[in-house]
């Protein structure tokens, strides 16, 4: 059935790297001294033996505790605030509101990477007039410990006005709802409509003429989606200590993915040019994208100044859900055609995001994934952002994809049955390419869809039968895929030499997940030195050029290219002095692998770096840059499930992910990229969810009640890396953070169909509700 | 969480006394495992807290010459389920003590805690209730005893007094050819609260017929509840299928459940059905002198089997 024809030859070089059940097959080659090794991270000891500092071991000298009053109400005006009663208790060094912020203007500010609406961020940092969600954060005391400045909270008097809200998407997009901004109207395909609504923004994105195709297809299948909010479930809370100096200039100390960007946000907030503020970046325990937006520095910055102290701010779980950003929940239709031999035809879809309690959500990105592992001459998707009462969204790893592949990876497995084809073979049949045209207009660049399909085909995995089921319970496998495009944005690195041929290297990307490493790795690479003789430094907004966020799986890409450049920028340096130390032309010298060479002399980079001080004086390389060239990357999961008919309880069996990552540069924190998204896909899809009473509020604001998958909910997972280099980097990195987190919930969804014969719509597919599909309760 | 004040008395009198002083402000503390939450996220408020696990009494597990066992009140899960008496002659509170939280939290939290804590979803009340366990309670008046099945009153309530310590439980000696078995059910396979549980006990005579029989469900209700129907409909058979339906039925219409953020009504009415049956049939296996793993064995060996 599938025919090849059409489909560029598998592109060489692709290197396989596969961990199945713990057996390591390295199936290629290795053309690098240090790339694709696994050294020691270089934070890994401070981390073990719990001498690491993260954001809550900031101490300082003077410091004082904060706490911040929350809105007990989902949707309210604020009266009166009145703090007198809380300002006597003893103990107590200072009070701020809203009102101790400068005046926000209701405009966009950039702040590097998106960017935000002044008055919104400021207000969602501390409430002006309404409170839109609850836990939106109404004051804030410091004190001389947490106790007091708790105690304290209970005592500032808050009156308001109750007023209606809105839960989800489907009651905010409803006629009549009440509105969480009523001035507020909506945008469609870039005109303002001048309706009030919800709806803050209706998107298109469309190629050829869907419509005129399905009516070509021979078969279709479609489908309605819905997702409810998720956390992003980094164990770390939320921090920031701050000390706002008697010079005017500001330190925040935070656990950040992005110095520069908690930098930017907080002097936007508190109406201080970016040079009065410094970022320290403390170690940071996740993020996935909920550690990007500001939340308490500017407030403990606020504190500070009233009380001339420092003050430390650290959220308790149940204000890290309610009141940090969590992935929005969506609403989607979907449409695939297809005509009898298989071929995608036509597609359509709707895709509604919340944004919560503000406008901007990540429907864009999810519109722009969505067809992206396809080929489809005629599509559409329209995007709409709707505001709820519910804390504004923020990213979480692929922000928007996940929920966009829920919808369609289940109707692409519908086609597939409908036409009685192996959806793998499916998938392959009309798989993306180089030169295949995205939704959003450009065309895809050289990407590794048919390497990770043809990968995931060949698996053992995908070849084995399911085994026998345990007494009353059924099995079945699913597969989806998923694409994440991935993004550049600048970076920043210094390195210096140091005489005993080691080198320092300083970069602004704070390292969640291996970074350090893996940047040292690649600067290792181009020096000729081993990745121990790399010594790398994550440092404050006022160490390093600037540094984009650690997100969009960008780091390893963009920093390692900085970190590339700056090597290449000590080598060219280091080869003038060891022409120098031989009275040679610097021409004459080359430098490959560590060693200098002219003619048949030969020197170590360790006996050049020890020539230095002879020869001119110390040597730092540095580069800042804003690449453009990262590449997109696809990975698929394949799933065995059991499920439980009795209870509804599904147990995953066996995982397999296979992903594109272009060059791991460190196959085990690659791997760790895979496994740690397919345990939190595992958790979106059976378990986790911001659960509502009727009245809007969250009732599970525990890790107990928000139920993360355990140990015993997920089973061993098998990695497979496949390797089509980024002809954007020189040694072919892909960012490989998130795309492994698109296609989980799509697969679980779809081996549970193949189990039990329901498709499920709507997330998390827990015991309840599979209970409910298959007419049970 | 507001200051209180910390003691650590030496006899179960000094503890009756410490009580007594503050009444209603002041609480016995075993593993503090429900207690110290309570008070750090501000759902309880107390001026003193009464450690007692500084009271040997309590620390105490013993065999009686009759088989019967008393448990201390201080006594953590981690020593109930590796007693080897208690394992050979109560599987069923082995499946409940061991289910309590994880490793951590079995090294503190007791048997004692989890009746006094009077919640509804307690995994260890049922399992002690169907073999007619016995809470020995101490007050300023001297000692009493209470039968468990009866204890829990409402939602966090119990039968104790302000002034009163659970000093033990006591087991009485299981008839021959008796024997519980628990079973709970949570979305995930650790670290959860019931949605629903069920406790089965029952006893057969030497043709395996069953002669006795009780069935306690957990989640169901704002107590633990007893199901006298469910027992009524094993009774007399030997674990048939027509029977162990029965019993799921007067399982399912005993069950009074609400919706919450941890199961729907309909869902813990199902489950009360399913879990009764089940435990039933491993409680009747057992009494046959069959294996019938506990929980957390079974989904360890379900775990390590598909890795
Ligand atoms: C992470 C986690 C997971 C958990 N998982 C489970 C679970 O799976 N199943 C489950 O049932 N529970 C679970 N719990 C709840 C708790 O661990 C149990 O209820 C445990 O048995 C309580 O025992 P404790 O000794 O810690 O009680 P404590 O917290 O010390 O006390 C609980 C209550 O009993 C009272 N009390 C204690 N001892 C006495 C006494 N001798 N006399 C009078 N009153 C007394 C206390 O005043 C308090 O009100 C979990 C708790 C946590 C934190």
């Amino acid at each position: 059935m599938t025919t090849t024809a059409d489909r560029p030859a598998t592109s060489s070089p692709t290197r396989v790297i596969s961990i199945n059940d713990g057996a390591n097959i390295i199936v290629s080659h290795g053309d690098y001294a240090v790339i694709g090794t696994r050294p020691v991270r270089h934070d890994g000891v401070d981390k073990v033996t719990g001498r690491a500092v993260y954001g809550g071991d900031t101490r300082l000298n003077g410091l004082l505790f904060g706490k911040v009053l929350r809105s007990p109400h989902v949707h309210a005006r604020i009266v009166s605030i009145d703090t007198s009663k809380a300002r006597a208790v003893p103990g107590v060094h200072a009070i701020v509101t809203n009102a101790d912020l400068p005046t926000a203007e209701d405009r966009e500010v950039n702040l590097g990477e998106g960017g935000g609406n002044l008055k919104y961020m400021s207000d969602n940092v501390l409430a002006s007039d309404l409170v839109l969600y609850k836990g939106h954060a109404i004051a804030a005391v410091a004190a001389i410990n947490v106790h007091v400045a708790e105690a304290a909270c209970a005592l500032i008097e808050v009156e308001y006005e109750v007023l209606p809200a809105v839960h989800e998407i489907k009651a905010a997009i409803a006629e009549g709802a009440p509105l969480v901004h009523p001035s507020l109207t909506t945008k469609s395909l870039g005109k303002d409509t001048g309706v009030h609504s919800n709806i803050t923004n209706h998107a298109r994105l469309q190629i050829g003429d869907p419509d005129a195709a399905f009516a070509r297809a021979d078969v279709i299948a479609e489908g309605e989606f819905t997702t409810t909010m998720v956390h992003q479930g980094y164990i770390e809370p939320t921090n920031a200590t701050a000390m706002w100096y008697a010079d005017g200039k500001v330190t925040i100390w935070t656990s950040t993915q992005g110095s520069f960007a908690a930098r930017d946000s907080t002097a936007q907030i508190l109406g201080l040019p970016v040079s009065r503020v410094k970022a320290v970046p403390q170690e940071i325990g996740g993020g996935f994208g909920g550690k990007i937006n500001v939340y308490l520095e500017p407030v403990a910055a606020l504190l500070s100044r009233a009380s001339g102290r420092p003050v430390k701010l650290i959220m308790t779980r149940a204000e890290v859900f309610q009141a940090t950003g969590p992935a929005p929940g969506s609403y989607s239709k979907v449409k695939f055609g297809a005509t009898k031999d298989g071929r995608l035809v036509a597609a359509s879809a709707e895709i509604y995001m919340e944004s919560g309690a503000y406008p901007g959500s990540d429907t864009g990105a999810a519109m722009r994934c969505l067809y992206s592992p396809y080929k489809i001459d005629d599509m559409r998707v329209d995007g709409y952002d709707v505001l709820t009462n519910r804390p504004k969204t923020a990213p979480y790893r692929a922000p928007g994809a996940p929920q966009a592949a829920f919808a369609s990876e289940q109707v692409i497995d519908d086609l597939a049955r409908k036409l009685g084809m192996d959806p793998v073979e499916f998938r392959l049949l009309n798989a993306a390419h180089e030169g295949t045209r995205l939704v959003n207009g450009p065309l895809h660049k050289k990407v590794g869809g048919i390497e990770v399909l043809e990968q995931t085909k060949a698996h053992a995995h995908y070849q084995s039968d399911l085994g026998t089921p345990s007494p009353g319970t059924k099995r079945g496998r699913g597969v989806a895929i998923g694409y994440w495009f991935n993004i550049g944005l600048p970076s920043s690195v210094a390195i210096s030499v140091n005489a005993d041929g080691s080198v320092t290297l300083v970069e602004g990307s704070t390292d969640i997940g291996g970074s350090r490493a893996s940047i040292a790795m690649q600067a290792a690479e181009i020096l000729g030195v081993r990745a121990e003789d790399v010594r790398p430094s994550v440092v404050d907004t006022d160490s390093i050029g600037y540094t984009g966020v650690t997100g969009g799986s960008r780091t390893t890409y963009a920093t390692g290219l900085a970190a590339i450049e700056a090597a290449r920028h000590v080598i060219a340096q280091m080869t003038a002095r060891v022409a120098k130390v031989w009275s040679v032309s610097p021409d004459e010298v080359s430098h490959d692998h560590g060693a200098f060479r002219a003619g048949t002399r030969s020197m170590s980079f360790k006996d050049a770096a020890g020539h230095l001080d002879e020869t001119g004086g110390p040597i730092t390389g540095t580069a800042s840059l804003d690449p453009q060239g990262h590449g997109g990357a696809f990975a698929t999961v394949t799933c065995d499930v059991e499920i439980d008919v009795e209870t509804g309880k599904t147990q995953v069996l066996k995982w397999t992910i296979v992903q594109d990552a272009g060059k791991a540069i460190h196959p085990s924190y690659v791997e760790g990229q895979f496994q740690g998204a397919s345990a939190q896909g595992i958790g979106w899809a059976l378990s986790e969810e911001y659960f509502m009473n009727s009245k809007g509020e969250m009732t599970n604001t525990s890790l107990l009640d928000y139920r993360l998958p355990t140990a015993f909910d997920v089973p061993m997972i098998n990695t497979v890396i496949v390797e089509v280099p980024n002809p954007g980097h020189p040694f072919g990195v892909r960012g490989v953070g998130e795309a492994s987190i698109v296609p989980p919930m799509a697969a679980v969804a779809n081996a549970i169909r193949d189990a039990i014969g329901v498709r499920m719509h709507a997330l998390p597919m827990n015991p309840g509700a599979i209970l409910h599909a298959l007419g049970t309760i | 969480m507001d200051d209180f004040e910390y003691v650590r008395p030496g006899s179960v009198g000094e503890a009756v006394a410490l009580l007594a002083e503050k009444p209603g402000r002041a609480r016995a503390m075993a593993g503090g495992t429900d207690l110290l939450v309570q008070l750090k996220v501000g759902r309880r408020t107390l001026d003193r807290v009464v450690d007692v696990k500084g009271i040997a009494e309590l620390n105490e597990i013993h065999v009686g010459s009759d088989g019967g066992i008393t448990i201390g009140a201080a006594v953590p899960c981690h020593r109930v389920y590796d007693h080897p008496a208690i394992v050979a002659g109560f599987p069923g509170i082995v499946d409940s003590a061991s289910i309590v939280g994880g490793i951590a939290i079995q090294g503190r939290a007791t048997l004692g805690g989890n009746l006094c804590n009077g919640a509804p979803s307690g995994d260890s009340i049922p399992s002690l209730a169907v073999v007619g366990a016995v809470a020995v309670i101490a007050g300023p008046s001297g000692r009493r005893e209470f039968p468990v099945s009866e204890f829990c009153t409402g939602p966090g309530q119990t039968v104790l007094g302000a002034d009163e310590l659970l000093v033990a439980i006591r087991l009485p000696a299981p008839p021959p050819r008796s024997f519980g078995h628990y079973l709970r059910f949570i979305p995930r396979n650790e670290m959860d609260i019931a949605v629903a549980g069920a406790g089965a006990w029952v006893a057969l005579d030497e043709a395996g017929v069953v002669t006795a029989a009780r069935v306690v469900l957990a989640s169901v209700a704002p107590t633990p509840i007893e199901v006298p129907d469910a027992a009524t409909a094993i009774i007399g058979t030997r674990g048939e299928a027509t029977a162990l339906e029965a019993a799921s039925e007067a399982a399912k219409a005993a069950a009074r459940p609400i919706t919450d953020m941890r199961g729907t009504q309909a869902q813990r009415r199902h489950l009360s059905g399913v879990l009764t049956k089940r435990a039933l049939a491993g409680a009747i296996a057992r009494a046959r002198g069959e294996h019938v793993p506990g929980a957390h064995e079974a989904h360890r060996v379900h775990a390590s089997a598909t890795h």
